[in-house]
């Protein structure tokens, strides 16, 4: 245990590390150094067929230290979003240690900060390494200023490095040996050990990746999951060096891989304590939350001959991702769907973006929503995260939304714009904090539903791109939430139906009906686009028909030619949705989402 | 209108050759007359090499380029090639198209005595600025005395082609041109709106943004003024861009197109369709003497079409006329039920003044025919 070291890399999203941690499995010589790219993308192929990335969650570096002893590094990586904050706080509970990774040119970020608290919050051991220190931007005395003023650690024990030109690697790896403690437990003592991560092996199901706090795991074993319950026969635990490298046990103070017979990643719960059936630890490991979804949207194929596939392809991603949720849902104007559960926007943008690159799949998406609390008259408390299940609103006694601290790092000129910015999206409670001169950490408390919206694009651009951003989720307030109907021409779009606040309704039904009337081209007859609460217009506005199209001449026997070119015009009306009568591109529900920045 | 007098081929043959260039015109033709001999000859082998597969037709449509460039006796040679190897009947139509600077008495009268009954001529404009926008190189003068002498001639049906939608041209002055045309009762009336294509001379104009094309507005005025001015004449609109003084004056050459009626076209770059397939000439006069002199037949190209293409096609023609399309007949041949498909888009769009639906026929409405492509992709 005393040669072991357990430590995860912190960043904001681009400050470098995955470049770092490449870096250093290439330092540590994992395998020598001249078959070290064919490896790689040896590895990568196969990793690639089964389906999974050689991004593993946990990598174990063997590195022989400058006191001449061997010593096991165990890497755990974190994602690099708000979204996956959970996750992060499993991943570092896992850890006595972090390098906290600061981009030299831009210094500390929302992000950076919101790390370091949650790796104080676990007691570890902090190591901050400016990296990109080749930059012709770099400013690494500013950063140490930052590191001083605003995160509170001496910058003295900062590590300047490259991580791109593999400068200071060294020692950084001589740090984590020296300045990270060495994990303790009790080898001897019932098995406990912590789920951080889990990913889905076609050939061998569900591998766990855990941190063994007490106790010891082998081959045969029968576990148990604390918190759901379930029993499973081990059928092998290791270590992950560049592949997976079986081992006769995990003990204490280790972290490495268990494979369990587990069908699906849904099976197995993040953060979950895992124990032996016969003799179980005296209870769960602290820190335990299920990761429920706050953002939720419909997934619609454009070719209803696609919905099989769609099903496919989501029961199959969500193999890999447990956060993720999906269940049925029509709409009249889009068919049989899915409707959607992520852990934020940008948990949505990736599930999207997979969907369409990796499935190959065309898909419209509904407005997200967050999940709204009505009270009934009956006294029955309903949540609601989908349009179409607003309940009726004369039996609503009281609405409520989630409220979130959102957390802003930016330079202060920028204060004026983000507060308005801040108070336009219904904040309240504000707290403000100057870290260092010049540089502003403000917290709102708001709706959840308008950070959605899009407050992160905006806040991007009122700071030109200095402005950073953090959230947690704190509680349900009260509101006055109404549903909004998009009508066109008098049938109403249910894909295009949204929960809103009662004082945005008028201004979000005065876009939809704008954004729709660029988006939808003119057709032989009038189009009228309307937005509505209940039988109330509260926004319209008509796109005129077009009167004249046909060509004159359709002569000589040549009939293909026109034919042709009516097939192609065919073709891109099919990728239409059919609303009544009227056909709308899938460019107008995609518009429905983005709003124009005043 | 039955439907039996049109399930006979019909036979065009193209002329591919013009004196000069008319602006706007994309057909295929040349202008240097020298290999007529050659074409002639080559026109009377690729007749003989579809005489397994057409026996009668009952249409004739000599059209090009420009046949009144050739002489009587070369087109006495063509209507003799056709009679000696082809059925021609009686009350076959036969149509010759004509500029009207070549239409002088004798040579009228001897299309007249070639069986030739039904006469096109391209007038286009009255207005003679037009037609030197156009490029047509006869006058207004000119196009007036062709019609009264084709009237002397005896032509009992005579049809005009006119162009309107001139960049500039107002439409007072199109009306001018439209009131002209009635003052001889033609039989019937082609009105293009002028479509300008790339590859012609006003497509390079506009290219390079010396010309500007009508907005639909325009368009739009321009069509419905001309379908009210000449039905309030009596005339029955019963295409997109045709006019008949009686529904049996219609062209009933043209009609086969529009009804997968099989139709055989000579001449380079002519089309063809029977049996479900449609096949076409090289636009090439040089390439399609030489297959011919090689004992090849020119074609460039063929299609055969599926039922899904036919039907398509049978929608998108129907739609352009004022039979329209019969629900019964759609269904018997195509396979597709149009009310059990389409019935609420159709409803809509009757709603919309823009078809009507009456004795089991879709038929458009004139603001219907203005929009016929986008109506054929309900």
């Amino acid at each position: 245990m005393n040669n072991t070291r357990n430590f995860s890399i912190i960043a904001h999203i681009d400050h470098g590390k995955s470049t770092l941690a490449d870096r250093m499995i290439q330092y540590a010589g994992v395998i020598d150094e001249r078959t070290f790219k064919d490896q790689i993308l040896d590895s990568m192929d196969i990793e690639r067929e089964r389906g999974i990335t050689i991004k593993s969650q946990a990598i174990t570096l063997p590195y022989c230290a400058r006191d001449g002893k061997e010593y096991i590094l165990n890497l755990i990586d974190t994602p690099g979003h708000v979204d996956f904050s959970y996750e992060v706080s499993r991943s570092l509970a896992s850890c006595e240690g972090v390098l906290l990774l600061i981009d030299a040119a831009q210094g500390v970020q929302a992000q950076t900060v919101a790390n370091l608290y949650m790796a104080m919050e676990h007691d570890l051991e902090i190591i901050p390494v400016i990296n990109k220190i080749d930059l012709p931007s770099a400013d690494i005395d500013n950063v140490m200023e930052q590191i001083d003023t605003e995160l509170g650690l001496d910058p003295y024990t900062s590590l300047p490095c490259s991580a791109k030109l593999g400068t200071g690697i060294e020692d950084i790896l001589e740090a984590i040996v020296q300045r990270i403690p060495p994990p303790e437990g009790n080898p001897e003592a019932p098995l406990a050990g912590l789920i951080f991560d889990a990913h889905y092996d076609p050939y061998r199901g569900t591998v766990i990746y855990g941190r063994i706090f007490d106790g010891a795991v082998k081959g045969g074993d029968t576990v148990r999951f604390v918190h759901t319950q379930t029993t499973y026969k081990v059928e092998e635990v290791g270590r992950f060096l560049l592949a997976r490298q079986k081992k006769d046990k995990l003990s204490a103070g280790d972290v490495g891989y268990i494979i369990a017979g587990i069908k699906t990643v849904s099976d197995v719960n993040i953060g979950d304590t895992i124990t032996l059936d016969a003799t179980p630890c005296e209870g769960p490991l602290p820190g335990f939350k299920e990761a429920k979804p706050v953002v939720f949207a419909s997934v619609y194929p454009i070719a209803s001959d696609d919905y099989e596939e769609l099903a496919v392809a989501l029961e199959k991603y969500k193999l890999n991702d447990a956060s993720f949720t999906f269940q049925k849902d029509s709409s009249v104007a889009l068919g049989q769907g899915f409707r959607c559960g992520f852990l934020g926007l940008l948990h949505l943008d990736i599930v999207q973006e997979r969907l369409e690159r990796e499935y190959d799949l065309s898909i419209i998406l509904s407005v997200p929503s967050v999940k709204y609390r009505f009270t009934l008259e009956s006294g029955e408390t309903v949540d609601v995260d989908n349009p179409a299940y607003f309940p009726d609103p004369t039996m609503i006694t009281a609405s409520n939304e989630p409220y979130i601290r959102a957390t802003m790092m930016f330079p202060e000129c920028y204060l004026g714009a983000v507060m308005k910015l801040c108070r336009e999206k219904r904040g309240d409670n504000s707290t403000l904090n100057y870290p260092s001169p010049g540089r502003i950490e403000l917290a709102f408390e708001m709706p959840l539903a308008e950070v959605i919206y899009d407050f992160y694009d905006r806040l991007k651009t009122i700071t030109q791109g200095y402005g950073s951003f953090d959230y947690d989720l704190i509680d349900y307030r009260a509101s006055d939430i109404v549903l909004l109907d998009i009508l066109v021409n008098g049938d109403k779009v249910d894909a295009l139906a949204q929960m809103v606040h009662r004082d945005r309704a008028r201004a979000r039904g005065l876009l939809a009906c704008e954004k729709l009337k660029e988006e939808i081209p003119r057709q032989m007859f009038k189009i009228a686009i309307q937005g509505a609460i209940g039988n109330q217009i509260i926004s319209r506005t008509t796109i005129s028909p077009f009167r004249k199209d046909v060509t004159a001449k359709c002569y000589g026997g040549d009939i293909t030619r026109k034919r042709k070119l009516l097939e192609k015009q065919k073709k891109g009306k099919k990728r239409m949705k059919m609303v009544g009568n009227v056909a709308i591109p899938q460019s107008a529900f995609v518009a429905i989402l983005k709003s124009e920045t005043d | 209108m039955t439907d039996s007098i049109h399930d006979m081929p019909g036979l065009y043959i193209h002329v591919p050759y013009c004196r000069s260039k008319c602006k706007y015109c994309n057909f295929y033709s040349v202008t240097n007359t020298a290999t007529i001999p050659h074409f002639l000859t080559a026109l009377e082998t690729e007749l003989a090499l579809y005489r397994p597969s057409f026996d009668t037709f009952d249409t004739l449509y000599i059209g090009g380029g420009t046949p009144s460039v050739l002489t009587i006796r070369q087109l006495e040679r063509i209507m003799s090639s056709v009679r000696t190897m082809y059925t021609l009947p009686g009350s076959a139509e036969i149509t010759i198209e004509t500029n009207p600077g070549d239409a002088d008495f004798d040579f009228m009268q001897a299309l007249r005595t070639m069986g030739i009954n039904r006469l096109t001529i391209g007038v286009q404009s009255f207005d003679n600025d037009v037609l030197s926008f156009l490029g047509r190189r006869h006058t207004a003068e000119e196009a007036i005395s062709a019609l009264e002498t084709a009237r002397k001639a005896g032509f009992e049906n005579v049809g005009l082609d006119l162009i309107s939608c001139v960049p500039g041209q107002r439409i007072e002055k199109w009306m001018d041109t439209l009131d002209r045309a009635l003052t001889f009762t033609p039989e019937h009336l082609s009105c293009y709106e002028l479509t300008i294509e790339p590859g012609t001379a006003l497509g390079r104009a506009l290219q390079r943004g010396l010309l500007s094309v009508a907005d639909e507005q325009r368009q739009y005025e321009f069509f419905m003024k001309t379908s009210e001015i000449l039905e309030d004449a009596g005339y029955i609109h019963y295409e997109v861009s045709n006019f008949a003084r009686d529904i049996s004056f219609s062209s009933r050459h043209n009609q086969k197109y529009w009804n997968h009626v099989p139709y055989l076209g000579l001449g380079p770059a002519a089309h063809s369709f029977a049996d479900n397939t449609r096949w076409w000439n090289h636009r090439s006069l040089s390439r399609y003497i030489s297959d011919i002199d090689n004992g090849n037949r020119p074609i460039d190209d063929s299609e055969y079409l599926s039922e899904d293409q036919l039907r398509f096609e049978a929608l998108y023609l129907g739609l352009r006329t004022k039979r329209g399309i019969n629900i019964n007949d759609f269904k018997k041949r195509y396979h597709y039920d149009l009310y059990g498909h389409k019935g609420k888009i159709l409803d809509t769009l009757v709603k919309e003044c823009l078809i009507t639906n009456r004795n089991g026929y879709i038929v458009p409405t004139r603001r219907g025919l203005a929009v016929a492509d986008t109506l054929s992709l309900l």
